[in-house]
């Protein structure tokens, strides 16, 4: 009987070993794109919403003639937002023969993917991981959204130049890299500020439910105005939270806090004037982003979020960077890279997360943040 | 040659084997550039689960914070790397003092952990060792270090308390965790620290400690009315794990470039103790095996896409009904057997 458990055990690392084999990689005429996130999971919203925005952008390019003739391929890879996942995802990328890897879509796995990239010099753009070490492991890495800094500071100016809040108090995560990194600049840049801090009260993934404790602790310092630099899901329960306490502070949220108005069974009126620095918003009239939202809607039954245009976005930027450094199909990923490198700081592209969009060479976009505001159930600019 | 030499050369030589096939498949370059990653991650997750046997199959409690302990080897060998980047060049010497360091500082987090939890006994430890495996995860998450010319800085509140210097490099920053730690860990070091775990749990076993290790674990009250010290060898068996777990924690933390502390919840816990009950409880050999299979199947099942997952937890089911239900035992000793009588025979 324990032999029966050896001759098993053999012929199952025999068929390991065999899957371990490396497929030949032929040459093909399409340009490979690849990308990894969590498809399944806790944070599987945003993994699915870039993968489908990545195809959309993807079927678009093609029916349209290609890049430089030739078509894009598209693999999304699941990652789980584990980053030992996500270097398995990026390694099964790498077999298939990815020229591109237009990935990952959250910030821890970002950083241990992008090690590896930067070691095997292949071209990444990160849709929507804003971690700033996600693209400082080498030059060959860009990102499409806002990083944690950029969004945190901004913030503090808007609300500082503008007045709209004399005390304020932040109610973050700090268990989330996202969270609390913008949490860390939003407080850096409050010192050259004309408001205070009056309350800055952490929860952690553990107990995100109740946030009694934390409005409580605002509400009695008596702040004006609430900075959540954190998800949808959570800021919806704190906004359900305060209405029952009858505390009604000015709201203020950044791009995480897109896709609230979309949320199952909250009450949207809650929502009404709350403000929020994004570089995307899904009610905007110009063109592109009527399409792409059009097109999103009719595939998948539901608004697009701002991970999806990061990613929209991601695809267009990689396109024009082909076009420009006049890339082939039939070049490794290695070449790819080396001209994309130079490729991406040459073009200016209107998408739909800004319009004039520019990257330096250390991988920042450069692009405004829009303030919107929440004024009957929909954005308004600002 | 006594028999419990040749099955414990057999596992030597399993793994032995196996590191050759692999180094040959890499040097002639017939390997897929995912399962060269997997290497590394595999070596830790074998160290980890004979590691976790030895608290589980010979000391018999069921310990569900193991992930803990890995996470203090982790942080703990992370942390040594970073800050002597720059005095201690030799990338291999330091690794090599991290991977101590990473065992040393679980081991004494063992010692700590232990001296309360093993008074318990059954499901009361296990709930315990659940929650210090979660106290563990949540005490890194609160810390922030950083370093400059004036030294160390700390802080539990957020990283620009600390007052550094402009200069400064934060190294633990919270939940975000520790990153860019240099990629040290490489496929001969995991293979020669399975080599060495191995060899300190197969000799602790059929040492005269082990053999009072497992004195206690079938029998308490004999083994107590022997004079054997219970909490002195519960305690030698846990640290040992802890230590052994610290080290797979620091060739976790030198393979990838990121390093958080969330990674080490509940569920790296059970994953371990899954590798464990499904390779054989007590077995050594089956851990490894079941290491191996069950880290390296879901890669390989990516091609189903979607239903990889739900794939992957049949099999579990499936295995474990055939390791371990009474029905499938008997209908393998009947059919089975047969096959196997000539062999089994001199195997046994």
């Amino acid at each position: 009987m324990k032999k029966f458990g050896k001759v098993l055990s053999v012929l199952t690392a025999a068929a390991m070993v065999a899957g371990t084999m490396a497929a030949p990689v032929a040459a093909e005429d399409t340009f490979k794109i690849g990308s990894s996130g969590p498809l399944t999971g806790p944070a599987a919203v945003y993994g699915n919403a870039v993968m489908n925005a990545i195809q959309i952008a993807v079927d678009e390019v093609n029916e349209a003639g290609g890049v430089n003739g030739a078509n894009f391929e598209f693999n999304p890879q699941d990652d789980e937002h584990d980053a030992e996942k996500a270097v398995n995802a990026y390694n099964t990328l790498k077999d298939w023969g990815m020229q591109m890897f237009l990935g990952t879509v959250t910030s821890a796995p970002c950083i241990a993917v992008e090690a590896e990239a930067a070691n095997d010099n292949i071209f990444l753009l990160t849709p929507s991981g804003s971690a700033v070490d996600c693209i400082t492991g080498g030059d060959n890495a860009f990102r499409v959204c806002f990083s944690d800094p950029s969004q945190g500071t901004a913030s503090a100016q808007y609300i500082g130049n503008n007045g709209i809040g004399e005390k304020v108090a932040v109610i973050y995560d700090s268990s989330d890299v996202y969270s609390s990194g913008i949490y860390g600049t939003f407080q850096a840049e409050a010192a050259n500020q004309p408001f205070e801090i009056v309350a800055a009260e952490a929860f952690t993934a553990d107990s995100k439910s109740d946030f009694s404790v934390q409005l409580q602790k605002a509400k009695d310092a008596e702040a004006d105005l609430v900075f959540m630099p954190i998800y949808y899901n959570e800021a919806a329960l704190i906004l359900q939270q305060a209405d029952q306490m009858g505390y009604a502070p000015t709201w203020f949220g950044v791009d995480g806090m897109d896709g609230i108005l979309s949320l199952e069974g909250f009450d949207t009126s809650l929502a009404e004037g709350l403000m929020l620095l994004t570089p995307f918003s899904a009610d905007a009239d110009d063109e592109l982003t009527k399409n792409f939202v059009a097109k999103y809607e009719e595939k998948h039954g539901e608004v697009p979020n701002q991970f999806a245009a990061d990613a929209y976005d991601g695809v267009y930027a990689i396109k024009a960077a082909l076009e420009q450094s006049g890339a082939t199909p039939d070049m490794d990923a290695s070449e790819i890279c080396d001209l994309l490198k130079v490729g991406m700081t040459e073009i200016t592209i209107d998408g739909v997360t800004g319009v004039g969009m520019t990257w330096s060479a250390d991988g920042e976009p450069s692009k405004e943040p829009k303030a919107v505001v929440i004024e009957n159930g929909a954005y308004k600019g600002m | 040659m006594n028999k419990k030499l040749k099955s414990n050369l057999i596992t030597y030589g399993m793994v032995l084997v196996a590191f050759v096939i692999m180094q040959i498949l890499l040097s002639t370059g017939h390997i897929s550039s995912l399962f060269k990653g997997l290497l590394v991650p595999i070596c830790v997750y074998v160290v980890l689960a004979l590691s976790l046997n030895l608290v589980v199959g010979i000391s018999g409690e069921l310990s569900l914070g193991h992930a803990g302990f890995m996470c203090a080897g982790a942080f703990a060998s992370a942390f040594f790397t970073k800050c002597t980047m720059d005095t201690i060049t030799v990338s291999g010497l330091r690794f090599f003092l991290a991977i101590l360091i990473g065992a040393a500082v679980a081991a004494v987090f063992g010692i700590l952990i232990g001296i309360p939890v093993l008074r318990l006994k059954g499901d009361y430890l296990a709930i315990v060792t659940l929650a210090f495996g979660e106290i563990i995860k949540n005490v890194v998450n609160a810390f922030y270090i950083g370093l400059d010319s004036k030294g160390f800085h700390f802080s539990m509140k957020d990283q620009f308390s600390m007052g550094m210097e402009p200069d400064g490099q934060i190294i633990l920053n919270g939940p975000q965790g520790i990153t860019g730690v240099s990629k040290d860990s490489t496929f001969i070091i995991g293979v020669v620290l399975i080599l060495l775990t191995l060899f300190i749990v197969l000799n602790l076993i059929d040492s005269r400690d082990g053999r009072a290790i497992q004195a206690i674990r079938d029998n308490r009250i004999a083994a107590s009315s022997v004079g054997l010290n219970i909490t002195k060898y519960k305690l030698m068996a846990f640290t040992v794990s802890a230590a052994l777990a610290g080290a797979a924690g620091a060739l976790y933390s030198h393979n990838l470039a990121t390093l958080q502390a969330s990674k080490f919840n509940f569920n790296t816990s059970i994953l371990v103790l899954v590798f464990v009950v499904l390779g054989g409880i007590g077995n050594m050999r089956g851990s490894v095996i079941a290491a191996v299979i069950l880290t390296a199947l879901p890669e390989m099942l990516r091609g189903l896409a979607d239903y990889r997952m739900l794939i992957y937890a049949i099999v579990l089911i499936v295995m474990m009904l055939f390791n371990w239900a009474p029905k499938a035992l008997e209908w393998r000793e009947r059919y089975l057997g047969q096959l196997f009588k000539k062999t089994a025979k001199e195997g046994k």
